[in-house]
């Protein structure tokens, strides 16, 4: 067969088909989000009732003591808020993973890597897409968290958003990669048990991780090594206009791993299609 | 080797590209599973302005091969170009110029018609105004016009077909591949989509390759390539293989080919 040419140079794509297929990706990301109605309000429900109740009544229990970036007594809500919104962008990136898991399954997964764009920027686009969803879910936890009297300076608001940004990224990542590795949607109870929790708990999300070492050396360095750790320290002190570098530098190196993790394992070549539509491959 | 033309152009220029490349050629392509060998040395083309049937049973290695040139499998050996562009080395230009409809539906359902069809447009990066113009166009060509705001959820199950083959239109493909888009579908709807797609053939000069178990879809003017158990049994203008095979229809042909039992009915 003549018809394929050796010398066949790619044309490329312009800035602003780069920028048209972006914003398509977040609008469409978005619509979806505004059309499962029950998902916005179990992504804001989640982290008030732990604001509401677990942290009311574990107030008396645990005493906060002055660490940075605070520098009064703060209340135990106070302490938690961060953890919260981390924990907001945690479960939003595990279920953009469960949602691409599906649409695999479904078979909309398709039309989106048979765009001519680089399968790459495609998957980056989809991570900026879930990123910026879990952003709307943060902002209106911190409205209602306001008026619960988690009040952070107004400057705070907006410190936080880069903070922010990077670790929705890195959740969103994790989730792309785990979903690559998963067979079908029902797995996702094992995601619940064996990713969200362990890294949740294992964190200083809930209490300073001072007092874990106190309890158990080896669960503080597990809770140092979390990468979500570094999540809740670099939202946490963003949000009081601070910035912790070591977070920062943790937080961005796993960003960048994942990404590139799970941007190998949708390789045509490699992971996704030949998994999912083979079925055990291994 | 000269290029396709530019895609704005292609409207207004219903006859196909440079003759020197086929719309899809497929060189020598084996794949498989593990140890479970799901094409072996599949080679055929796909002129432009033309309708080539891929005739073959459930398992026959069809959707393997669609998944490659799609690009959702690497291919492990052989090549696939699109006019000329090696899908594995240039996907960028391969992908442009083609355009699919996947066996299962892959519309979103809770989007509207036109917000689908937005959606592929920016995957394509066609800018909004542009994307607009042409979604309006093609659902007047479907004759969902006034569907357009409505939930996909709402469509029947043709009407769903005809907005897939709109929005693998939309970037105006140059190549267009059906896996057995009938599947399920009633018989009028069949028909309005069988006749939809020859029309894209004879009058904008797409090259389609249609995959397919039904033997009442092919027309004698079509070319034909019969895949059985990942190899290539035959291929050709239907007529000249359904001779070959001694037969006097594409059935029997099938069948001599084959081996196959096939139903009355005329489907496998």
């Amino acid at each position: 067969m003549s018809g394929i040419t050796t010398r066949d140079t790619p044309r490329g794509f312009s800035f602003q088909e780069y920028m048209t297929c972006l914003t398509g990706i977040v609008w469409r990301e978005g619509l979806r989000f505004l059309h499962q109605r029950e998902r916005f309000v179990s992504a804001l429900v989640r982290p008030l009732v732990w604001l509401f109740i677990f942290a009311a009544g574990f107030r008396q229990v645990l005493g906060i003591s002055i660490i940075p970036p605070y520098e009064t007594y703060i209340l135990y809500e106070v302490f938690i808020a961060p953890g919260l919104m981390a924990m907001i962008q945690l479960f939003n990136g595990m279920q953009s993973s469960l949602s691409m898991v599906y649409d695999r399954e479904m078979g909309n997964m398709r039309t989106l890597l048979v765009s001519p764009l680089p399968r790459g920027y495609l998957l980056f686009c989809k991570l900026l897409a879930g990123t910026a969803v879990s952003l709307l879910q943060v902002y209106a936890f911190l409205l209602i968290a306001w008026f619960w009297d988690i009040t952070p300076p107004l400057s705070g608001y907006l410190t936080v958003l880069p903070a922010l940004i990077l670790s929705g990224l890195m959740l969103g990542s994790l989730g792309m990669l785990i979903s690559s590795g998963i067979k079908q949607l029902e797995n996702f109870a094992g995601v619940m048990n064996f990713v969200i929790f362990p890294m949740f708990f294992a964190s200083s999300a809930l209490y300073p991780l001072w007092r874990v070492q106190e309890g158990s050396p080896y669960l503080y360095y597990l809770c140092e090594a979390n990468p979500f750790t570094h999540a809740v320290e670099l939202i946490r002190f963003a949000l009081y206009g601070q910035i912790n570098w070591v977070s920062l530098a943790v937080v961005a190196t796993c960003t960048i791993v994942f990404m590139i993790g799970a941007i190998y394992a949708y390789d045509p070549s490699r992971g996704l299609a030949r998994r999912g539509l083979a079925g055990g491959e291994g | 080797m000269t290029s396709p033309a530019p895609i704005a152009e292609q409207r207004e220029t219903p006859r196909p590209g440079p003759a020197a490349a086929p719309a899809l050629s497929i060189d020598s392509v084996s794949h498989a599973y593990g140890p479970r060998r799901a094409l072996m040395d599949v080679s055929f083309n796909v002129q432009p302005a033309s309708f080539t049937a891929l005739l073959g049973l459930n398992g026959a290695g069809k959707s393997t091969l669609f998944s490659l040139i799609t690009r959702l499998f690497g291919i492990q050996s052989g090549r696939v170009g699109i006019f000329g562009h090696d899908i594995s080395k240039n996907p960028g230009e391969a992908l442009r110029l083609l355009g699919v409809v996947f066996q299962p539906r892959t519309l979103d359902l809770d989007l509207s018609l036109t917000q689908n069809l937005l959606y592929h447009a920016a995957l394509h990066g066609i800018s909004r105004r542009e994307a607009a113009a042409r979604s309006a166009e093609l659902l007047g060509r479907i004759g969902l016009t006034e569907r357009a705001g409505s939930k996909v959820r709402d469509l029947s199950g043709g009407q769903m077909r005809r907005l897939e083959i709109a929005r693998a239109l939309l970037h105006r493909p140059r190549l267009l591949l059906l896996d057995e888009p009938t599947v399920g579908l009633d018989v009028k709807a069949r028909a309005d989509i069988i006749s939809h797609v020859r029309q894209l053939v004879s009058e904008q000069g797409i090259g389609v390759l249609w995959a397919t178990h039904l033997f009442d879809e092919i027309l004698p003017g079509d070319d034909l390539v019969v895949l059985h158990q990942g190899k290539v049994l035959a291929q050709g203008p239907m007529s000249r293989v359904v001779a070959e095979a001694g037969a006097q229809d594409v059935n029997t042909a099938f069948m001599r080919l084959t081996g196959a039992q096939t139903l009355p009915g005329g489907g496998i």
